[in-house]
């Protein structure tokens, strides 16, 4: 007997912002959910569990906020399960998600993520100073900075790529109406003269701090045949992990994510995902990773990930769109934000993505790390159903 | 609390925990790390089943940084897995039972045959009746500082209210458990210590846990391969959780009908059990646990002396299930449930029931 297919029947998210004052942690939570239920036509009491996700507790500083909003989510009397994987938790919580319908533990399940950055102060959350570690005092961006700079040395990119990203990426945002960064009169010199933070990382080539959930209804063939809109299909789904340290470790690209996509890509049957994935929602809090990640999943040769960048294809109107929405560049509450690269991925191969629609995508990729490029969740969602 | 269909669900696959180890549980281990703590559990775990790291199919924890005091506390741990090469890894921000059964769940998918869990928690280095009122609603009860400790007196006053026990009778539980544990050698406390003062009425010390420091792992594995690793595998023949109303005022502290729910669907009431390993951190929530779990006098609660005998805040739900398993590795249980807990008065809990083959 094998897995139960999964598929992606409901997807809501809220329009991320710095700072949504007007709800509670579970306000924006409910909102989330309730646009994913009313998108897959079910009720509260059609979910059988509930799977969340976010990133540390101390990003709003409630200990296991899952305890208060069960009410908020109508878990009461349900199963619902708490992942936390650093970054990449949007995309794990899902996949927890998925597995449970691919079980057949659960027919129909509720999976969200969310941050509500605002609460707190997520640069504080990240450098308490503990004995004997490394402080990341500098918060994220100085830690990857370096191996953005290694990236450049190792390929010979030129400077220009970076901004190239972010300029494509903040358009894309303006099609998008969830999207936090809508910067109508961004230039592409605009970006290029933006100060550097974190050399060679600029302010407008870093992601912001948003507010924002992200809620997905997953469920099993019955509950699919019954969806009133088409499906997303999962078609492969895997995480993958790594030492955060170790003398071995490539942190420009990392095993661990090559050896997630090679998991997904086999589940998916996809031997050249260059031609036979139509679209792309990676996670890119800095845009140099976009040239990083191409290389990573396979998409480009080891050194050329920056030419496709440059050559224009990762456009939305390019032949390997990246980043439609607008990605984590233009959105990042950090725990909901793998999961919106995975809603993406999905709202692309239903057809559902409005005006950042890529015509005719019935294969698309949504990924997600963590930690210092230790943690990877990747899942692949078509148009059709899969065939093993 | 809406009633949910009451059904046995019945694992595609069946699933044993085949290995389990833990730390001697102690007030405060101030000369170690939360990774120094946790690798000798990883390795006697590995060594009884002769695993090696790469081996594992599905690796799961789980922690909660507010023990800890850092963000990402679990990576470090990962650190000490060895995930080299890189390994098929998750973490729940929860008490271990719920690694275990997102783990189990991964081997239903087929997708791994076997299964790495552990967890851990550090309650020494603050102080942990504090720390737990951040798990609170932030904006209506979290900023009163209401402790655990007042939380489970006020469910033990309406149990006391309502007939259910009184204090001679918790102290019974306090006296039962602890001199069980004189019989474990990981446990912190035993028959020496008393019932004390009264803590918040009606608790006294001797009614609550103990604070400190311990881990946990478990490996699971799959059909023949459960056989393969185990002469006599703890086989989960069910196992499910269900969470209840944060808000302590709309709930009834008297019963636990998410423990009721989740021990229909995992089977318990199928047949009856032997032994009972119930995460209960208050004389007073046994009380609410058996009636839930309808246990008779007849069954063994708590051999191992259960949480009020060592509580490492994380460890101790999935430490239930390692138990159970540990007493039907060594013939001394056919048919146990296991039970955990996490949130304010037994809020959210998970069921699972476990079995050895016929002798």
């Amino acid at each position: 007997m094998g897995k139960e297919p999964v598929a992606v029947v409901g997807i809501g998210q809220t329009k991320h912002v710095a700072a949504r004052q007007d709800v509670s942690i579970a306000g924006l939570v409910r909102e989330a959910a309730q646009r994913a239920l009313s998108d897959a036509e079910l009720s509260w009491v059609d979910i059988d569990a509930v799977v969340i996700g976010k990133a540390p507790d101390f990003f709003e500083g409630v200990m296991m906020p899952e305890l208060y909003l069960a009410d908020a989510l109508g878990a009461v009397g349900k199963p619902m399960l708490r992942v936390h994987t650093a970054g990449s938790v949007g995309g794990s919580t899902a996949l927890v998600a998925a597995n449970l319908v691919a079980g057949r533990v659960h027919g129909t399940v509720l999976t969200l993520a969310f941050e509500k950055q605002s609460e707190s102060n997520a640069m504080w959350g990240l450098s308490l100073p503990i004995p004997f570690q490394q402080p990341l005092l500098a918060g994220a961006g100085g830690f990857f900075a370096p191996h953005v700079r290694a990236y450049m040395r190792r390929t010979g990119a030129p400077d220009s790529v970076g901004s190239l990203v972010a300029y494509k990426d903040r358009r894309n945002a303006l099609k998008n109406p969830y999207a936090h960064l809508h910067e109508r009169d961004i230039t592409l010199e605009k970006v290029q003269a933006s100060p550097m933070l974190w050399d060679p990382i600029r302010y407008s080539e870093t992601c912001p701090s948003s507010d924002g959930a992200c809620a997905m209804i997953l469920t099993d063939r019955a509950g699919a045949a019954r969806s009133p809109r088409p499906p997303a299909w999962m078609h492969g789904g895997a995480m993958r992990s790594e030492p955060t340290l170790f003398a071995g470790k490539d942190f420009v690209s990392p095993q661990a994510g090559k050896d997630c996509a090679a998991d997904v890509y086999r589940q998916a049957g996809i031997a050249d995902p260059r031609r036979e994935i139509d679209a792309v929602e990676m996670y890119v809090p800095f845009s140099w990773y976009e040239p990083m990640w191409l290389e990573n999943l396979g998409f480009a040769a080891e050194g050329e990930g920056w030419k496709l960048t440059e050559s224009g294809v990762t456009e939305l109107e390019g032949d390997l769109p990246v980043n439609m929405s607008g990605g984590v560049l233009s959105t990042n509450p950090i725990g909901a934000s793998g999961m919106i690269r995975f809603a993406e991925a999905a709202l692309q191969v239903r057809g559902q993505a409005g005006e950042h629609q890529v015509d005719g995508a019935r294969r698309a990729l949504g990924h997600a790390y963590g930690g210092g490029s230790q943690f990877f969740s990747m899942w692949l969602v078509g148009a059709e159903p899969p065939t093993t | 609390m809406a009633p949910r269909k009451p059904s046995v669900m019945r694992p595609a696959r069946e699933v044993a925990i085949v290995a389990f180890g833990q730390t001697r549980h102690q007030r405060s281990t101030d000369e170690l790390s939360e990774v120094e703590m946790l690798m000798p559990v990883l390795h006697e775990v590995l060594a009884a089943t002769g695993l090696k790291t790469s081996d594992i199919g599905f690796t799961c924890s789980g922690s909660s940084d507010y023990l800890a005091g850092r963000a990402f506390s679990f990576t470090m741990a990962l650190d000490g897995v060895g995930a080299w090469p890189p390994i098929s890894e998750s973490h729940v921000e929860m008490d271990g039972a719920w690694a275990l059964y997102e783990a189990w769940t991964k081997l239903q998918t087929g997708e791994a045959d076997t299964a790495l869990v552990y967890s851990y928690g550090k309650s020494s280095p603050g102080s942990v009746r504090d720390v737990l009122t951040r798990q609170l609603d932030p904006y209506y009860v979290a900023p009163l500082w209401p402790d655990a400790v007042a939380l489970a007196a006020l469910q033990a006053q309406a149990l006391i209210d309502a007939g259910e026990t009184d204090e001679p009778a918790l102290a019974g539980i306090a006296t039962r458990s602890r001199a069980s544990a004189d019989a474990n050698p990981h446990a912190q406390l035993g028959s020496s210590a008393g019932q004390g003062d009264y803590a918040v009425r009606p608790l006294r010390t001797g009614d609550c846990p103990p604070v400190g420091d311990g881990a946990a792992a478990v490996i699971l594995a799959a059909g023949d391969r459960a056989r393969d690793l185990c002469a006599r595998p703890a086989w989960i023949r069910g196992i499910d959780h269900r969470i209840e109303a944060h808000a302590l005022g709309v709930r009834d502290l008297t019963a636990s009908p998410s423990t009721r729910l989740a021990a229909e669907r995992a089977g318990v009431f199928e047949r009856p059990v032997d032994t009972a390993e119930l995460h209960a951190p208050f004389t007073s929530q046994e009380v609410v646990l058996r009636k839930a779990l309808g246990l008779g006098d007849d069954v063994d609660v708590n051999p191992s002396g259960g949480a009020l005998a060592a509580n490492p805040v994380m460890a101790a739900g999935l430490i239930r299930l390692g138990e159970a398993a540990a007493r039907i590795h060594r013939g001394a249980s056919d048919r146990a449930v296991a039970h955990a807990t996490s949130g304010p008065c037994l809020q959210q809990n998970l069921v699972a029931v476990l079995e050895g083959d016929a002798r």
